[in-house]
């Protein structure tokens, strides 16, 4: 069931025709793991490692510098 | 007092160095006023033979007011270990000069040179303020500073977040500007200067030199159902200023042997040159981001292109999956797949009699795989346990980067490989108080 939801949910951004919900339906979107970032503080860790070893930085949030690792 | 979970209501949330823009349209509870809210991780890193790094860190927030908080962060960096100075494994040993030009280190015949001496503790604080402008408008500000033994970082931010169609989009704006000043110690090394015997004077410019970033971001956010919203971010980043890596060399070899040349016999020194990169870099992103509530879980799906003015381009996607195994259990498995171009002044090495000369400025050239072409890998699991007021998870991930190799090679150079794979084990762990 959850495959089919999965599959079913990859197409769903063009599948839409009216976008966004009214105030009571946010319970599920209110949960915090469904934030966009949900864990700030292990995701800019994580960031700090691939900014340190890759080319790239940055597309979520600022690319910045900041430290002499890059 | 009862304390209640947070949710994340900040548009910002300061990160290390790298600032998070990225807006919460929706809170399940709030804070209470007054109160602390206290996040804490832990990261280990490391690589096969090379730099292993231990990183905690730790945050607090406040919320002030219904529509004003503050967020305070501490994140300490200590790195160690061997890393690679840039120039090429020979069949013969090598003998290579330490940045402070008072020791040398040597590599074994048939190894990558890494330079064993890297060891450095970063300190950095930032902090963040986020106040409502108007009832569907919100600013954060946001300042940093970030330490350590040869560099200094200071950083400041403004985030300015919209809601529309009642909450269901946000445009978001926001810049950020940084400077960064790098004092390495023996100096900046003069651009294709030829490293010299220790003990001996060394090509130097200056004691130190520093950069500045600016970045501006925009950004709309748009809930598409009750379980799915989706993001799109437009990112500009310009910076100009010392972008080489004073640490990093180019070998210089022989055209038909490929062996590298001696710069000194008595030491066994190899004749390699400093690389010099250009004092300006303009980079452009898009980010995209999907999340969609699953009967419980939670897809996690992201994919960013960035390209610059160096001509570098690359693709990272992201995959997460939370896996919803109790009402306070979770597991998380992780993939992320990277690959970019190389700079279009990446010079794995030089023929001798061909490089530019000591102090040829306007001429670019770098052989740190950073800069060229890689593909590299992310697999992770994570597992959690999330309760009313407080949760913890602890997650391991495997990291490869997958290096290209030259496509043109001369003589022993052949036989060699200049640029291996490097694998990391990352080990972390967080806690929600």
């Amino acid at each position: 069931m959850k495959l089919i939801i999965f599959i079913l949910s990859l197409t769903s951004i063009t599948a839409c025709s009216e976008l966004g919900v009214k105030p009571w339906e946010r319970n599920v979107l209110a949960k915090p793991e469904m934030s966009l970032d949900s864990t700030p503080l292990t995701s800019a860790l994580d960031d700090h490692t691939y900014f340190s070893k890759e080319a790239s930085s940055g597309g979520r949030g600022f690319g910045g510098g900041g430290c002499g690792c890059n | 007092m009862k304390k209640h979970k947070k949710i994340t209501m900040a548009l910002a949330v300061a990160t290390s160095s790298l600032m998070s823009v990225t807006p919460d349209v929706h809170a399940e509870e709030s804070a209470d006023i007054g109160d602390w809210d206290i996040d804490a991780a832990v990261l280990y890193y490391t690589e096969s033979d090379r730099v292993s790094a231990f990183e905690p860190v730790i945050s607090a927030k406040k919320q002030i007011d219904t529509d004003e908080s503050i967020s305070l962060k501490l994140t300490l960096d200590s790195l160690t270990g061997p890393s690679a100075n840039g120039a090429v494994p020979s069949i013969n040993p090598q003998t290579f000069t330490k940045p402070s030009g008072n020791n040398g280190y040597t590599t074994s015949a048939n190894e990558t040179p890494l330079d064993d001496t890297f060891k450095d503790t970063r300190i950095a604080f930032n902090a963040s303020w986020e106040q409502a402008l108007t009832r569907m408008t919100r600013l954060t500000l946001g300042g940093n500073i970030s330490n350590e033994y040869d560099y200094l970082s200071l950083g400041l931010s403004a985030v300015v977040a919209h809601d529309i169609n009642q909450r269901n989009t946000t445009f978001t704006t926001g810049v950020s500007f940084a400077n960064d000043t790098i004092d390495p110690e023996g100096g900046l090394p003069i651009a294709f200067g030829v490293m010299q015997p220790s003990g001996t004077l060394q090509p130097r410019q200056t004691d130190s030199d520093d950069k500045t970033i600016f970045d501006v971001l925009f950004g709309v956010t748009q809930i598409i159902d009750k379980d799915s919203l989706f993001q799109v971010n437009y990112s500009y980043s310009q910076a100009d200023g010392y972008l080489t890596d004073p640490f990093k060399v180019i070998s210089v070899v022989d055209g038909v042997t490929g062996l590298p040349i001696i710069e000194d016999a008595t030491t066994n020194l190899s004749q390699v040159v400093y690389e010099n990169r250009p004092d300006s870099r303009a980079k452009h992103s898009v980010f995209t981001q999907y999340k969609r509530n699953i009967i419980g879980d939670v897809l996690d799906v992201s994919y960013r292109y960035m390209f610059d003015d160096w001509d570098i381009n690359s693709h990272t996607l992201d995959f997460r999956y939370r896996l919803k195994t109790s009402e306070t259990t979770f597991w998380q498995p992780h993939l992320r797949y990277y690959q970019q171009s190389e700079a279009d002044f990446f010079r794995p090495y030089f023929i001798s009699g061909q490089h530019p000369g000591e102090g040829t400025d306007n001429v670019y050239a770098t052989s740190d795989y950073r800069l060229g072409e890689m593909t590299t890998y992310t697999v992770g699991l994570e597992y959690g346990e999330k309760y009313h007021d407080h949760g913890w998870s602890i997650s391991g991930e495997f990291y490869l980067q997958s290096i290209s190799e030259p496509t043109k090679k001369v003589g022993q150079l052949v036989q060699q490989e200049l640029y291996p794979d490097v694998d990391a084990f990352m080990l972390r762990f967080s806690y929600d108080f």
